[in-house]
């Protein structure tokens, strides 16, 4: 790393005033090959603000994080931190000045303790070596710092993601941060854990720890910047400052897609048909744990174009209903029925399910619902190869045009369907393993957190996809953690709570109060008890 | 350059495999003064590796389902005494004897593939202990002595195709091969092309197409015409291989099955959840890989007229090592049957040629081991730096379009269709084709 005095910013103050400027990224330009990823890209980040970063994915917001930790180089630009000019060739040279990036993707070890991992690469030695006395003590302090009540010597596999990110964040105070980067640090939180984490965000800002933070959950956003850049197509379009301009979720939505989005989901009139799915009595063990059942005797219907919400925290047991209905991929079955179309169905396999047309679209891309290393064709047509082979043989040509198809259909943004599925951009990976699922032709789609990790320009799009499919006369199930998403696309929202369904609401009936209020009516006094219900059930999910 | 990449097409690391299998013939061949390309070297090479070959065809579908198997050079070894000893103690016929090889390798692999796929032991952990256990049960039953096999039996390591018909100086039967394998190519890539015309996909310039087949069929004929040259034809055991390569190369790319290989290995879990049974995908190659080890045993035994106790002892590494130079990943999800074979074959030039020019075992292994290691390295490099592989390095320059020409696909004619009308336009292509 070189440091050189920049050539307009005032020397470092050792004590230098809150608002004054911490960090400018000048001109940053990034090109990787074929893809100009940033291109001029200037902002400014005053001391002790916390600023927020909005943009569609693949809209250049991570690759700037990347450039000002380290992680790349840029081709071109300046950055100026507290008023010289940095060369940060790697993550060891922006931290040691004070940079620290926590990645969406946490990077714990899961066998190793809180303590080991907030020292990992800063271990705590006497004479050469580790001296467990001073990491204990010292991590103690930390997490006190970030309000996580557990014991440093916990395996980080013991506990849920929402405290795993706040040992992240320990992480970086244990580094002397000065700058600190959250890359969408809520993404895989629930709201109660969001919150924990936001408060703990201003918490620090009050210390005058300055953060810069990625985010899709808007609500978040004006909730805790001070001040927004909007990156759109790797151009920086603006910065705003909420104090000043009066932001609202409108007006981010305006800046990221350039165009006013009259509402976020598409014009739409049901047209619902007659009840053909029922689930009766759906009762299932847990794969491990042989006395916990994680569905009790649950019941609900499906009708012919109907979307149907279902609305839980996390940990509420909505993923292991579904993918228990879906051939008994998730735990033990114990008793329940499944009727579709007025017949009994045993679905014991996913190959069963996919053969009685029910189709189930997984809350995980990445480690559930593809193979990264395959193309968009081969994957387009991985779960239905029966449709395409004739004698034995895999038609290449059929997968090829049925790729095509559902290329144009979907409208997934790539050069061509032999293009890998780990190239393409969340929105358009989504799209990808949506076509999948169209392929098997179902009755019954399953969506779990279908817009998940997506932008707003692409959740739109899948909110239309969803709505065709149901005016196709499928029955559409939407799994989901954002209440507006749910109230926005159901037409009946079914609630559940550890494990079993509590209620049902039709479309008019449902606000997020109702639902809110479903959702947690199993747990110890109302809403008061959501987070430890969310705790308990978090701790289980991970381990 | 570019015109070079199009007409191998888009796999560019085959490519560099085959490029560096020809400079490592070449290089040999003036080295030694003659002494490689040469009809009776070629059956040796042949006759000499078909066994390791064998192996790496069963080894890169495990490799690519994510699994390893350890036990192919003991299971071989097993199924080599057995048969040689029904043939020479219980006088069985020889194809009876090669039929019961077949289903003493089905056995073994069904006992390790139980152990891996049902009960979800290592594939490592199990192979390893197949490894002692039927190199233990060789020896028990061969009494750890060799066992002599007859001459009817040794054909399938050692014969070549017979003289038949008019004396033309050269074999004819291997010059009949010749040409089958030429015109089914020609036919192949014809059909092919066909069809991708009439999806409307976009297809490359004909001339590229007719080069490359050009190319293949004069390095195929030419070939074919070097082993027809000889005292004596094409070998059996280079005839089993090309069989097993066709067939095997067919199922990994063309059948459910082989997608479904390649699934579990990328990703075990989507697998799952798209109906792959993984259960019986892992148990599959398992199997497969015992039942091709027991007849490469029985090449081996044919070749060398006696089974032994010592038979097959680090076959598994030379199977591993074609795999791993023939571009597989060791994290499963990527490998071709072609590739393997191409890659076992640089192992066998390369043993060929040294011991030709009477390089010491020790200097050998030194190199053979520094060559997986640079291949390896090579496709590591490559990957990081965003590029295709090794032949990244060798056409270095050659940037641009990939070659066959489907980046940009035009439009096809169809409209958004819903899922009936699509079901109605399959049957119709079926209707066309059939």
């Amino acid at each position: 790393m070189s440091i050189t005095p920049g050539p307009s910013g005032p020397p470092a103050a050792p004590a230098a005033p809150p608002g004054s400027v911490i960090l400018e990224m000048r001109e940053i330009t990034k090109e990787f090959p074929g893809v100009k990823a940033l291109s001029d890209v200037s902002m400014t980040v005053r001391r002790g603000e916390v600023h927020a970063i909005c943009g569609e994915n693949g809209a250049g917001k991570s690759t700037l994080m990347k450039v000002l930790s380290g992680v790349y180089q840029a081709d071109g630009g300046q950055i100026v931190f507290e008023g010289q000019v940095v060369h940060f060739n790697n993550i060891r040279d922006s931290e040691h000045a004070g940079v620290v990036i926590i990645h969406q993707e946490l990077a714990l070890i899961p066998g190793l303790s809180i303590a080991e991992n907030i020292f990992l690469g800063n271990e705590q030695t006497r004479r050469g070596a580790i001296d467990w006395l001073a990491t204990r003590q010292k991590a103690t302090e930390l997490l006190a710092r970030v309000g996580l009540a557990e014991k440093p010597d916990t395996k980080i596999r013991d506990i849920g993601v929402g405290k795993q990110q706040l040992v992240e964040i320990a992480k970086a105070l244990s580094k002397n941060v000065k700058l600190l980067i959250l890359d969408e640090p809520t993404a895989a939180l629930n709201d109660s854990d969001s919150q924990h984490l936001l408060d703990l965000i201003s918490g620090l800002r009050a210390k005058g720890v300055t953060c810069i933070m990625i985010s899709h959950k808007l609500n978040e956003i004006e909730y805790i910047a001070d001040a927004i850049t909007i990156i759109r197509d790797g151009k920086a379009i603006e910065t705003l400052r909420v104090k000043e301009d009066g932001v609202d979720e409108g007006r981010i939505i305006r800046g990221m897609v350039g165009r006013d989005l009259e509402s976020r989901f598409p014009d739409y009139t049901p047209h619902i048909g007659e009840k053909f799915f029922e689930v009766h009595g759906w009762t299932v063990r847990h794969p491990s744990v042989s006395d916990r059942m994680v569905c009790k005797g649950e019941e609900f219907f499906v009708r012919k174009g109907e979307i149907v919400g279902f609305a839980g925290l996390m940990g509420a047991g909505r993923t292991e209903l579904m993918r228990s209905i879906f051939g008994r991929s998730y735990g033990i079955y114990v008793s329940g029925t499944i009727v579709k179309d007025g017949k009994e169905l045993t679905l014991r396999s996913v190959d069963a399910a996919i053969k009685a047309r029910i189709a189930y679209v997984t809350e995980d891309r990445k480690t559930l619902g593809l193979n990264l290393l395959d193309d968009i064709k081969t994957t387009t047509v991985a779960a239905n190869l029966r449709r395409i082979t004739h004698n034995f043989v895999v038609s290449e040509p059929e997968e090829y045009r049925f790729a095509e198809e559902y290329r144009k259909e979907l409208r997934t943004k790539t050069p061509s369907v032999d293009e890998g599925v780990s190239k393409l951009s969340g929105g358009n990976q989504q799209k990808v393993v949506l076509s999948k699922w169209l392929f098997t032709d179902p009755d019954l789609l399953i969506l779990d957190e279908p817009t998940r990790g997506i932008d707003v320009g692409a959740k739109f799009e899948i909110y239309g996809i969803i709505q065709r499919l149901a005016a196709e006369g499928k029955g559409v199930i939407v799994v989901s953690s954002e209440l507006p998403e749910l109230l926005g696309i159901s037409d009946r929202i079914y609630t559940i709570c550890e494990g079993a369904i509590t209620g049902v609401l039709d479309k008019g009936h449902a606000d997020q109060e109702s639902l809110m209020r479903l959702m947690t009516k199993n747990s110890h006094g109302g809403a008061g008890g959501e987070i430890s219900v969310a705790e308990v059930e978090h701790g289980e999910i991970a381990s | 350059m570019n015109k070079v990449k199009q007409i191998f097409g888009g796999d560019t690391r085959q490519l560099g495999m085959i490029i560096a299998l020809v400079a490592l013939l070449l290089f040999f061949q003036i080295w030694s003064g003659g002494l490689i390309i040469t009809p009776n070297n070629f059956n040796n090479i042949i006759q000499g590796n078909a066994y390791i070959l064998v192996l790496a065809v069963g080894m890169v579908l495990v490799i690519i389902a994510g699994h390893i198997d350890l036990s192919v050079g003991s299971v071989a070894a097993f199924v080599g005494i057995v048969v040689a000893t029904a043939i020479q103690n219980w006088g069985l016929p020889w194809y009876l004897a090669l039929v019961l090889g077949l289903v003493v390798g089905a056995v073994a692999g069904a006992w390790q593939g139980f152990w891996v796929s049902i009960v979800g032991i290592p594939a490592f952990i199990v192979t390893l202990a197949g490894m002692l256990f039927f190199r233990g049960a060789n020896q028990f039953v061969g009494k750890s002595n060799s066992v002599t096999v007859p001459s009817d039996f040794i054909q399938i390591g050692a014969g070549t195709l017979p003289e038949v018909g008019p004396s033309t100086g050269y074999n004819n039967l291997t010059i009949l091969l010749g040409v089958v394998a030429c015109v089914g190519i020609i036919i192949g890539s014809i059909r092919g092309r066909a069809k991708l015309v009439r999806i409307g996909a976009t297809v490359e310039d004909a001339w590229i197409t007719w080069t490359r087949l050009t190319l293949i069929c004069a390095v195929i004929f030419g070939v074919m015409l070097l082993f027809a040259s000889g005292t004596k034809g094409f070998p059996y055991s280079g005839l089993i291989l090309v069989a097993l390569v066709l067939i095997y190369g067919f199922i990994s790319n063309r059948t459910i099955t082989g997608r479904h290989i390649y699934a579990v290995g990328g990703n075990k879990n989507a697998a799952e959840l798209s109906g792959v049974k993984s259960r019986r995908i892992n148990f599959l190659v398992m199997m497969n890989m015992s039942v091709l080890a027991a007849l490469a045993g029985m090449m081996f035994v044919a070749r060398s007229t006696a089974s032994g106790p010592f038979d097959g002892t680090g076959w598994e590494l030379d199977a591993i090592a074609a795999v791993f130079i023939g571009g597989a990943a060791v994290t499963g999800g990527v490998g071709t049957v072609v590739g393997s074979v191409v890659g076992g074959l640089v192992i066998a030039v390369l043993n060929n040629g040294l011991q030709i020019e009477s390089i010491g075992a020790d200097a050998t292994q030194m190199i053979k081991g520094l060559v997986l290691l640079a291949a390896v390295a090579f496709d590591v490099y490559n990957k990081r730096q965003g590029k295709p592989s090794i032949t990244g390095l060798l056409l270095r320059g050659a940037r641009g379009g990939r070659g066959g020409g489907t980046d940009d696909p035009q439009d096809p004619t169809s409209v958004p269709p819903s899922a009936k009308t699509e079901t109605a336009r399959t049957s119709e292509t079926i209707g066309q084709s059939g």
